[in-house]
């Protein structure tokens, strides 16, 4: 629809402009930004609504505006069980992102760069969990250890965790190590390196921002991760889920806190971490030009 | 960060060529992850197999179950919760319609508008990637309060006559779709991002060069070219949002649950396994169906 309307835009624009290089699109010029200002509106309204109400004086449940506060900021562990969900998924997301990247990582080099029997099998491994959708991977996981007996809790969250990021892993790393010459281990080689030292010191380091991209992203996922934890978490309580149990009696201002903490602080590192690698890249064509 | 990540490694899709060195090496490094997923997915998925053929134990408590083989399982589901089903799929079709028809221009003005803007460009990413860093349930309770009766955006779209008297969006099949469009909508949006960002814009002018209209351009040009992007976009909203139900668990009633609220209650309140694993088949069962058909019309099979 829209995009039909900015080509729409585009004969106008031929008319006015004649040197249309790149500026084809004049009725568009402004209309796609207009339409894209009000779609990040919409991605935006909750989050503001969170964030807001973080500083709301709430008392037991935050659900109208009764004046502003500090208190919940100063105090995050104010209301019963948030910060111990908090720490659960912290640690759960830690362990769960260091097993899954560890695995995944091996598995993409394995599909990047060796030869083997089984190829598109292991990619459709790959591929499926991530287009089960969660309701089925949560019931078949419970479905098993309810089968063996085991007791739900913290582990058996870490194993799911790990279960459903490495496919991430994997599709985020692979591209990374496509993405690298192959020429360059085979330099190393020339120049006497062993096939260890070749890849610490070589391919290790080229295929780093990969691999912690991928980290990122499996901690994303796991620490927010709700369905499939709800259930294989037994007593279990992570962030998420508390959220979801306290929102039939009220969410306390501090999970709001907790929150847009996690906005600010995942805001900034991904800010810092765009303004340091257009700083790499701008430094790279100064040395290369 | 992370979704940027998976989005900006460019071009890479394409697989460098293998080399052949050390038999045993890609299976060692394939083995740990391989039998993680061999463990937990491949057995559970096995395992709910057998689950959802099971039959009561005669006289045995509630939640006791033998294994069976009570293909029957599969026709009580249908048959009681086939409304359910239908509302899954009805609801996450219409997310994916929605957030497409939100997804492509706003993919469009970041990875064509702002190409020649680096920085904006960057930000812009970020600001899709946001509402990710807000938990999925904190965001879906906002919307819930910012829908709820009493609340500012009920008040003024009542007094401006768009809504009439008595009527309200909470617990309303619109806040359920809406809730599924807006928590779905960045899937939906990188993808697309990802391919309109590798457009080269010297083809639409040629497209225009050689007298094609703009729609037509749009159409056999800028279209096809992102096409990957949509076939992604689309998968990557649809199946999450047919088998979400916290959704439909928050922002609407019993008249608007999905099929993943009734695999919950069936697990969680009923412990009527048989009944939830069944479901969950058919509904994973039913989504593989519909993929693989989208796939093969949509004419890219390279998804991973």
């Amino acid at each position: 629809m829209t995009a039909g309307q900015v080509l729409a835009g585009g004969e106008l624009a031929q008319e006015v402009q004649p040197r249309a290089a790149r500026r084809r699109f004049a009725l568009g010029d402004w209309l796609i930004p207009a339409f894209a200002a009000l779609a990040f509106l919409y991605l935006f309204i909750p989050i503001a609504y969170t964030f807001v109400f973080s500083f709301n004086d709430a008392g037991k449940s935050n659900l109208v505006w009764r004046g502003f506060t500090w208190d919940n900021w100063k105090n995050p562990c104010g209301a019963p069980g948030v910060c111990g969900a908090v720490a659960n998924s912290i640690e759960i997301g830690l362990i769960a992102t260091l097993l899954a990247t560890a695995l995944g990582t091996l598995i993409a080099l394995a599909l990047v760069r060796y030869q083997f029997r089984f190829r598109a099998s292991t990619n459709l491994l790959i591929f499926l969990p991530m287009a089960t959708p969660e309701v089925v991977l949560g019931a078949s996981l419970l479905a098993q250890f309810l089968n063996f007996r085991v007791p739900l809790g913290f582990w058996t969250i870490i194993l799911a965790h790990t279960m459903f990021s490495i496919s991430f892993v994997v599709v985020t790393v692979k591209a990374r190590v496509a993405s690298l010459d192959p020429n360059l281990e085979e330099a190393a080689a020339d120049l006497y390196a062993s096939p260890v030292q070749a890849f610490w010191r070589v391919t290790f380091p080229l295929l780093l921002p990969g691999i912690a991209a991928a980290a990122m992203l499996s901690f994303a996922l796991s620490f927010d991760d709700f369905i499939i934890t709800n259930f294989n978490s037994g007593n279990t309580d992570t962030f998420p889920k508390f959220v979801y149990v306290s929102a039939t009696r009220g969410i306390p201002a501090q999970a709001n806190v907790v929150g847009s903490a996690m906005f600010l602080i995942a805001m900034a590192v991904v800010v810092a971490g765009r303004v340091i690698s257009a700083r790499r890249r701008r430094a790279g064509q100064v040395t290369s030009s | 960060m992370a979704f940027a990540g998976v989005v900006h490694t460019p071009g890479a899709a394409a697989e460098a060529k293998p080399q052949k060195r050390g038999r045993a090496i890609p299976y060692l490094l394939l083995a740990p992850g391989m039998l993680w997923l061999g463990l937990f997915f491949v057995l559970p998925i096995a395992l709910l197999f057998t689950t959802s053929l099971m039959v009561p134990v005669p006289g045995g408590e509630v939640g006791d179950y033998a294994p069976g083989f009570r293909f029957a399982n599969y026709v009580e589901a249908i048959t009681t919760y086939w409304p359910q089903f239908l509302r899954s799929f009805g609801y996450g079709l219409l997310a994916t319609v929605l957030a497409l028809a939100i997804g492509y221009p706003l993919a469009y003005a970041i990875a064509v508008r702002a190409r020649h803007r680096k920085l904006l460009q960057q930000m812009l990413l970020v600001m899709v990637i946001a509402p990710f860093f807000v938990s999925f349930i904190l965001r879906t309770l906002a919307w819930r309060q910012i829908l709820a009766d009493e609340s500012v955006v009920v008040t003024v779209l009542k007094a401006v006559q768009v809504l009439p008297d008595g009527a309200r969006l909470t617990a309303t099949p619109v806040a359920v779709i809406a809730g599924l469009t807006y928590n779905f909508l960045p899937f939906m949006t990188l993808p697309i991002y990802a391919s309109l960002e590798r457009l080269d814009l010297r083809l639409i002018e040629a497209g225009q060069d050689l007298y094609a209209s703009a729609v037509s351009t749009f159409r056999r040009v800028t279209l096809p070219l992102s096409m990957p992007g949509v076939v992604a976009g689309t998968l990557l909203t649809f199946i999450p949002a047919t088998g979400d139900y916290v959704n439909a668990a928050l922002l609407g009633t019993s008249r608007t649950a999905m099929i993943g609220n009734v695999i919950d209650s069936r697990f969680f309140r009923v412990v009527d396994y048989p009944t939830a694993a069944a479901l969950s088949f058919l509904l994973m069962g039913s989504i593989v169906v519909l993929v693989a058909a989208y796939v093969r019309r949509a004419g890219t099979e390279d998804l991973v």
